[in-house]
């Protein structure tokens, strides 16, 4: 009850945000409540994993990364006209929201079902291991498209139009982004809550257990680290529309590693968790980064003193209970 | 493409292996007898880099920066065992990864408030400076000759620490029978913080000797960091012998493709852009060979209960 609760009041004031802060002037703002939604997004996505199934990937950023290029790499075809593939067929690029996002989930959902194949049938260390070395390797495989900026990351001309209608300006982009948010959290929170859901916690908590039981534990993992791949891709997506430049710096190990610290200080296995530890998170960073050039030195032994001292992460204290991960 | 260049290209790769190995040893000892992943190993790699270059410079002896990069890397690695580790045992993997992860934060920003953002030179010594014939006809600098050696030196030293003294039994035995090594009276606390001190060592030492190699600059720690990993995936977790299979495997792979990448992409490339692809590429192939030792076994060469 009072969780829910929390998570409405969370909601309203999101939806306030963008009438609060043009009240107050402080509209530019609304940008930087983008950049974390989009964040937020793609740690609940990690939360799936990680929290319900008890699968520490350290790749997710591979995820990340490749949506925002998918959709990066459509709006630069669009804009000079060349095509993305030319033989057998033309493809093209395009502007258009309903066929670029998809397609940066499915590519990122489908490198997330290769890289999950291999990963899966590893456990504990190792998995944390090869999900690491897998996004790293993603991150040279970008790096070695030139075409598309390579080191110096892609510039991306305009933005997404949705069903035509322009995305252009804070606001447009700020209430989609909370609509795919406020809708995966509630996809998630359902299908944990099903048969699903409850199958890989179960798994999570007793894998023998959950086998003998008939549990297809493995394939049932790779459906959820698939989907949560791919919902991580449609965040990057919005990331680039909302930063107007891909960098592979997405895709790097501390993209992975902060959408980690995200799950864990919002708390993990209860996705409202993972967004609220996004929006803390984000929001310490810019913060610190005002106070001083070195903000990492007060970041890392903060991050540190959480982790030893402050299990549970932040929803739980809002919400009274912990979570299902 | 000659032999020579082979040969000049496989001695380079055995050379990154020797690195290589001097990190995925520590790493693999510490997660065998601690059942810990620590990222910060990386960072005792910098810190080793950073205080050798620095005492190099000051004192000009190489020879003294090589002993203080790998004593730096010791001390650290003790410090943070008694102070952050310790308190890690018990929890489970992820939280290890997250305060190491808090920890490379930390010492990124830390060596370029010390040092600044910029890397810093660390020169060969003038004694190695030079080259040497290794086939008629074919110099190879004597630097990564010496390299070759030491790393050498320094396996053999561990395969003689851990196979034929006291000390090295109880490590091998606190990786196959913690318990029962608790229960026959030894200080495991006292064990623990040895096995991260000697791990540090050897991170320490890697760092300093590919100062001057490769850059001496922040973020070394953890390019070199994931390749160990991949080193501990393909050798088998736990397994020293595995290190050194993984080591050389995964060290000879990356340095191979990433030479003959670009002799074979400037055929179908144009040449601007083949350097830079091939550069890259070159570095996917040792993630490549991961996959595909993963495919055939999932728990890497060299299992450590096989």
């Amino acid at each position: 009850m009072r969780e829910r609760l929390a998570a409405a009041i969370g909601l309203c004031l999101l939806v306030a945000a963008p009438f609060v802060l043009e009240a107050m002037d402080e509209a530019f703002l609304l940008s930087v409540l983008t950049r974390m939604l989009a964040y937020a997004l793609a740690a609940a996505a990690l939360d799936l994993v990680l929290g319900y199934g008890g699968m520490v990937s350290f790749g997710h950023g591979a995820f990340l990364g490749t949506g925002a290029y998918v959709a990066g790499v459509l709006l630069h075809h669009r804009s000079d006209g060349s095509a993305l593939v030319a033989w057998p067929v033309r493809i093209g690029g395009t502007a258009e929201a309903l066929i670029a996002w998809p397609a940066a989930a499915l590519v990122s959902g489908l490198l997330a079902a290769a890289i999950g194949a291999i990963s899966l049938r590893t456990r504990g260390v190792h998995f944390i291991m090869i999900t690491l070395a897998f996004a790293q390797m993603v991150f040279f495989l970008v790096l070695a498209l030139p075409q598309y900026g390579g080191t110096d990351g892609l510039m991306v001309p305009g933005r997404n139009v949705l069903a035509g209608a322009s995305l252009e300006g804070d606001a447009p982009l700020y209430w989609v982004a909370l609509a795919l948010l406020v809708a995966f959290l509630a996809f998630g929170r359902s299908t944990m809550a099903a048969r699903f859901g409850l199958a890989l916690r179960g798994a999570r908590m007793n894998e023998r257990r959950a086998l003998a039981l008939g549990v297809p534990v493995y394939r049932l993992r790779l459906a959820a680290f698939t989907l949560s791949g791919a919902v991580a891709g449609l965040a990057g997506a919005v990331l680039a529309n909302q930063s107007s430049f891909v960098s592979p710096d997405l895709l790097s190990w501390q993209r992975s590693g902060e959408l980690m610290v995200m799950v864990i200080l919002g708390g993990q296995g209860t996705l409202f968790g993972p967004v609220l530890g996004a929006i803390a998170l984000l929001a310490a960073e810019e913060e610190l980064a005002a106070i001083t050039e070195h903000w990492m030195l007060i970041l890392g032994p903060a991050l540190l003193l959480v982790v030893l001292f402050f299990r549970g992460g932040l929803w739980p204290l809002i919400a009274g209970k912990r979570g299902d991960g | 493409m000659t032999a020579t260049l082979f040969a000049e290209q496989t001695l380079n790769g055995l050379q990154f292996g020797v690195m290589l190995f001097l990190m995925a040893a520590g790493l693999t000892l510490i997660f065998g007898i601690m059942d810990v992943i620590n990222l910060a190993h990386g960072s005792l790699y910098m810190a080793g880099a950073f205080v050798g270059g620095t005492v190099t410079a000051r004192t000009g002896s190489f020879l003294l920066g090589v002993v203080a990069g790998a004593a730096a890397g010791a001390l650290i690695a003790l410090l943070l065992e008694l102070t952050v580790i310790r308190r890690l045992y018990r929890r489970d993997h992820l939280d290890q990864v997250l305060a190491t992860y808090a920890l490379i934060l930390t010492f990124n920003e830390g060596v370029k408030v010390i040092w600044g953002p910029a890397p810093i030179f660390l020169a060969a010594p003038e004694m190695l400076s030079g080259t040497v014939e290794i086939l008629p006809g074919v110099p190879y600098p004597a630097y990564r000759l010496a390299v070759i050696c030491a790393g050498v030196a320094a396996a053999l030293f561990l395969g003689w620490l851990i196979g034929r003294t006291r000390t090295g039994m109880l490590i091998r035995a606190g990786t196959t029978h913690r318990e029962t090594v608790q229960a026959l009276g030894v200080d495991v606390g006292v064990l623990f913080a040895l096995v991260f001190a000697i791990g540090g060592a050897l991170a320490g030492l890697a760092g300093v000797m590919a100062g001057p190699v490769l850059a001496v600059q922040v973020g070394m720690g953890e390019q070199i960091l994931i390749l160990a990993f991949v080193v501990i995936v393909v050798g088998g977790l736990g397994s020293v012998k595995g290190a050194m299979a993984g080591a050389l495997l995964v060290g000879l792979a990356d340095t191979w493709a990433r030479a003959f990448l670009p002799v074979l992409l400037r055929g179908l490339l144009p040449p601007s852009s083949a350097d830079q692809v091939a550069a890259n590429l070159g570095s996917v192939a040792v993630y490549l060979l991961m996959a595909v030792v993963l495919a055939v076994r999932p728990q890497g060469l060299f299992p450590r209960h096989a």
